[in-house]
């Protein structure tokens, strides 16, 4: 398949050639992906496009895939409302 | 690696790639840029993305709004071809009691006299801006049209490209470990890559500015401090300007992304981890749900910390150093070195060259904290 019919980050819409266009022009560890063009940035945080954007790496940079150091984890693993932070928070400080 | 180079700058955050930026355009070469991690690994990349120049300082206000002119046009003067997101819709900072409303009569009093387009509103009038401000829990608010927001990875990416096209050469992944100086004078840099003799160092680590300082020798005045923050999904546009507030401690912004980002600065011992805590969640959902209700049906993706590097009087420090030739300093941004970075460049450079300053910078410098006045500490900070 072309690489430009090819989206491999789903939630910032990252094309496989912007991927490959970015790894040319010396961006070439996720944390410098994520911060020019929002590579896991979006909803799924990283957990759909991740590690195909590791195993990327990994044949771009002809490294093995151990050696491609990922992006560091932060919270959250899911998106929580602040609504419910908020209710959840207040529960606690009554009981 | 390069062996010599005319100036060694540490730090490729916004304001190392400012610097560099601005002595290359000078006509400079021979520059290099050190990072010891990716650019804007450090406190750039995790701030809040806000250019604001409602500040309770002369001198802050002056740096603020020189810096916005510069972001104005900084697509087109940095010829860069991504987007930096430069949005222009204002800073709205509400109050919630008499004290703070007596501060910002006196605050936007300084800002108009500097010619900064700020003034002071009723809280009728900020809920016409943000209708969905909850006014039950605001005093007063002023609100400054021009302030806004800027991506810092891209803003920062625009000003290293350009930086490079001027002949700056890089080196990311790359630790300074130590700062030879002999006879008062700067020597080498040494890192862990190897050592690159020089005559001008330019201290621009941010959150690590004293440990470098202290390398050379030179004792900066200075803390770091974590202060957390956190980001929402995307939603259509809801929020044209910032949303901050001293006494009820936060800042809220939606980018022109469509992501809401949010913040608050909780005491914290000074130190260099830049954790997440859920204390922090829980007293910003509690913030931003009673001051902006709406918000509290968004769902929060991300939290992270970064350094705040605190100076004495919460103004930076832009400076060349009395007793070591050939060392120089941008640090103590105490949480602003982002929107002020066109001026952190444009004012270095013009100290590190000999030139006529573009403003007195007397108040930037290091020196300026022996028998320091008190009564000028900037009070306006998140």
């Amino acid at each position: 398949m072309d690489n430009k019919n090819v989206i491999i980050c789903r939630c910032s819409d990252v094309t496989m050639e912007e991927l490959y266009d970015l790894f040319d022009k010396g961006y070439t560890s996720f944390e410098e992906l994520k911060r020019i063009k929002r590579v896991g940035m979006g909803p799924c945080q990283a957990n759909t496009c991740g590690k195909m954007v590791q195993w990327e790496l990994a044949k771009y940079l002809n490294k093995p895939l151990e050696d491609v150091k990922f992006q560091n984890y932060r919270p959250f693993t899911l998106g929580v409302k602040l609504n419910a932070i908020k209710e959840a928070s207040e529960d606690e400080d009554e009981s | 690696m390069k062996t010599k180079a005319k100036y060694v700058i540490i730090g490729g955050g916004i304001s190392g790639m400012s610097i560099a930026y601005h002595l290359a355009k000078k006509g400079e070469k021979n520059i290099v840029v050190i990072e010891k991690d990716y650019y804007t690994a450090g406190a750039t990349g995790r701030c809040g993305a806000g250019i604001r120049q409602q500040w309770g300082t002369k001198m802050n206000c002056i740096l603020a709004k020189k810096s916005i002119e510069f972001f104005e046009k900084a697509q087109e003067e940095l010829e860069y071809d991504g987007n930096v997101e430069f949005k222009q819709e204002g800073y709205l900072i509400v109050g919630s009691n008499k004290e703070e409303d007596e501060m910002f009569e006196k605050n936007v009093k300084l800002q108009q006299s500097l010619g900064i387009p700020a003034k002071k509103l009723t809280k009728e009038e900020a809920k016409e801006i943000v209708p969905y401000l909850n006014t039950d829990i605001v005093y007063s608010a002023t609100f400054c049209p021009t302030d806004g927001h800027l991506n810092p990875f891209t803003t920062t990416d625009a000003f290293y490209k350009a930086a490079e096209r001027l002949g700056v050469t890089f080196y990311k992944y790359t630790t300074v470990e130590d700062i030879i100086v002999e006879n008062k004078k700067v020597k080498a840099v040494v890192t862990d890559k190897g050592t690159i003799e020089t005559d001008h160092v330019i201290n621009a680590a941010g959150g690590w500015a004293k440990q470098i300082g202290d390398m050379a020798g030179v004792d900066i005045p200075v803390y770091s401090q974590n202060r957390e923050i956190l980001v929402t999904e995307t939603v259509e546009k809801m929020q044209g300007p910032m949303v901050i507030s001293f006494s009820k401690n936060i800042y809220c912004q939606q980018t022109p992304h469509g992501a809401f980002i949010m913040g608050r600065g909780d005491d914290r011992k000074p130190g260099y981890e830049m954790l997440s805590t859920w204390q922090f969640v829980d007293e910003m959902a509690k913030t931003v749900t009673a001051l902006l209700p709406p918000i509290g049906e968004l769902r929060v993706l991300r939290q992270w910390g970064g350094l705040y590097n605190m100076s004495p009087d919460h103004q930076p420090i832009i400076s060349d150093t009395p007793n070591l030739k050939g060392f120089y300093i941008a640090c103590g941004f105490s949480g602003h070195g982002f929107m002020l970075a066109p001026m952190t460049g444009l004012l270095l450079s013009e100290i590190i060259l000999g030139e006529q300053p573009t403003l007195p910078v007397d108040g930037l410098s290091l020196a300026r904290f022996e028998g320091m006045d008190t009564s000028d500490i900037e009070k306006s900070v998140v």
